[in-house]
């Protein structure tokens, strides 16, 4: 079964982020909900506005922190959470489409921020059973 | 495998000889207990660090140190232009410039007893924390620039506390040779709310009382006596800080390749220190440095205006105000020459001992005071720096006690609102939106400070003075 799904994995100071799926791109869209989950339950956030975000990137390894920082800069700057991904592959990295909504800290009670997409632990890949696997740790 | 190499130099210093790709030995501060649990990786990655071109003497661990990204947390390297040595965004760390800044109140615990509920309360207000907090400034484009030339300088300009304030701080509270320009757009977005916030995580504001007293001399000299009441703020450089160091760790892994340096690690990510990269994540990061001086300084007028509120006799003067992520060109003594080195101090404190031109004229007979952060249940310490310290590393010691626990661990061992309970219980009022949050950050979860600051006096790199307690902790 190649469900897509998403991971956090224990780090001694921090913690790590990881998505499985069929696809690269849904290896991210599930690792950006384990990024999500660091911070607030999924289910608290609603997917009502949508941000684009578009990253170009040597390698696929490369390509992930690409992607985790940028919902980090539209999480900061709109002050907003995600809980929807959708994303697609275009030449030389990918395009995508982020919905959530802003912040409500007595609704979302934000446990951390998460400071940014570390390349500590970082993988990318299609593994040997066909999953691709995207993970990397976040400082928090 | 590095156990075994292990060599005890002292009764707080090991050292692993170099081998392999190491160009210097490591050199570990710790005693036989903290070295028992020492973390593998540790060794791990301040061998790679000791692989790094042009560094100089040794690759150092702090007492407190863990497993970092690229350079151990508390994990110091200096490295000389002269030699290719390089400059790392990962040896300075995400946070640029985090630190803590310790506050003198004028106040002692019997002035504040029976007040502190109502204290916590106008803290928690005025205090912006948490994910989504914003500053109570709004810092445009323009004055952006200003600020991160300027630092605390700049705020104190705007308002924020007083020029005296500022001798109190490293660099005078403005850290030379920062470049706004060099900073990305994207990194100054982040910041424009975000001025004067206290940030989460292992970030807060602590009231504290003054619970023991080491040395007479020092604490005197420091203006610091038995139940005094004091406060500490534990934060960095926000956003802005978070974004130059992912810009430039992406910049960079790229430079590294074109100038054939091998990244035993990608969060090792460098440049040599003269090139034109490496020259733009020093202008950066020293405009990091003065956008967490400016913070603390924002910070510091909003506690005393929270004091002030509720009691008339407060006079909060600042201590100190000391960094533990950065990367700062300092003189030190190599072999009876003066080399001008790179420092890059990565979870780990400057502490520059007596007679340290650095100093402002009345410390200098007592060194730089080094303040320690403990954990919202325990304690923290304020030392003072040695000159011992200078040749011993760098001018550099430990900056807290470091996590045990990974924070899943720590959620399924303990309830937010347990741990605040049972901290109110031991008379300590802890202030946080999460209690996920609290959990992860409950004093279970860390080492023992207070093992870690012994080790680091047995070291010779700085001497305790005081040991503070927490009463009220303000988190995000």
């Amino acid at each position: 079964m190649t469900e897509a799904r998403w991971e956090l994995y224990s780090h001694p100071s921090d913690i790590g982020v990881r998505g499985l799926g069929p696809t690269r791109e849904e290896a991210f869209a599930q690792a950006a909900l384990a990024l999500t989950s660091v911070i607030t339950d999924l289910g608290k956030v609603q997917p009502r506005e949508a941000v684009d975000i578009e990253c170009k990137e040597e390698d696929d390894e490369l390509l992930f922190v690409c992607w985790l920082s940028s919902l980090l800069y539209e999480m900061d700057t709109r002050r907003m959470l995600f809980s929807r991904f959708e994303i697609e592959a275009i030449e030389g990295g990918i395009k995508a489409r982020a919905w959530g909504e802003p912040v409500e800290v007595a609704r979302h009670e934000p446990a951390v921020e998460v400071k940014a997409a570390t390349y500590a632990d970082l993988k990318a890949e299609r593994q040997s059973n066909g999953i691709w696997l995207a993970q990397c740790i976040v400082d928090v | 495998m590095f156990t075994e190499k292990l060599q005890k130099h002292g009764e707080a210093q090991w050292v692993i000889e170099p081998f392999g790709k190491m160009r210097v030995p490591i050199i570990i501060f710790a005693d036989e207990g903290l070295i028992r649990d020492m973390d593998e990786q540790v060794y791990q990655q301040a061998a790679n660090v000791a692989a790094l071109p042009g560094i100089v003497k040794a690759s150092y661990a702090m007492p407190d140190a863990h497993w970092g990204y690229g350079f151990p947390i508390g994990g110091v390297g200096a490295f000389d232009p002269d030699d290719g040595g390089i400059i790392s965004a990962g040896g300075v760390g995400f946070d640029i410039s985090c630190g803590v800044r310790s506050l003198h109140t004028g106040l002692t615990f019997d002035q504040i007893k029976g007040n502190e509920k109502e204290l916590a309360d106008v803290l928690a207000r005025r205090i912006p924390a948490g994910v989504g907090s914003e500053g109570k400034l709004r810092v445009t484009s323009l004055e952006m620039d200003d600020m991160l030339q300027a630092g605390a300088l700049w705020a104190v300009e705007q308002g924020y506390g007083q020029r005296s304030d500022l001798r109190r701080i490293e660099e005078n509270g403005r850290m030379l040779g920062a470049e706004p320009r060099y900073v990305s757009d994207h990194a100054k977005q982040r910041q424009e709310k975000e001025v004067g916030t206290l940030g989460s995580g292992n970030h807060y504001l602590e009231v504290q009382r003054v619970a023991a007293v080491y040395s007479d001399e020092l604490a005197k000299a420091f203006g610091i006596a038995l139940n005094d009441i004091m406060v500490m703020i534990h934060c960095g450089s926000r956003g802005l800080g978070h974004q130059i160091a992912t810009d430039y760790l992406a910049k960079m892994i790229k430079t590294a390749r074109e100038e054939g340096i091998e990244l035993a690690d990608k969060d090792l990510a460098c440049a040599p220190i003269r090139s034109e990269v490496g020259k733009q994540y020093y202008g950066a990061m020293c405009a990091g440095i003065n956008c967490a001086l400016a913070n603390r300084q924002v910070l510091t007028h909003l506690t005393r205006e929270a004091f002030a509120q509720i009691f008339t006799r407060a006079n909060l003067t600042l201590l100190y105000d000391v960094s533990h992520n950065t990367c700062k060109v300092e003189e030190h003594e190599i072999d009876g020459r003066k080399k001008k080195l790179h420092v890059h101090r990565k979870g780990a404190t400057r502490a520059f001992g007596p007679g340290h031109p650095s100093l402002p004229e009345d410390l200098q007979a007592t060194g730089q005071p080094v303040l320690i952060g403990g954990t919202m249940g325990t304690a923290s310490f304020i030392l003072a720096g040695t000159a011992e310290g200078m040749t011993l590393s760098f001018g550099s010691c430990c900056h807290g006690a470091g996590r045990a626990m990974s924070r899943s661990q720590a959620t399924k061992r303990w309830h937010g609102k347990d741990v605040i309970m049972h901290l109110a219980q031991k008379g300590i009022i802890i202030k946080g939106a999460s209690p996920r949050g609290i959990a992860e950050e409950a004093p279970g979860a860390y080492k023992d400070v207070t093992a870690v600051v012994d080790a680091t006096e047995t070291a010779g790199l700085a001497r305790k003075v005081a040991r503070l307690e927490p009463l009220i902790c303000v988190k995000g």
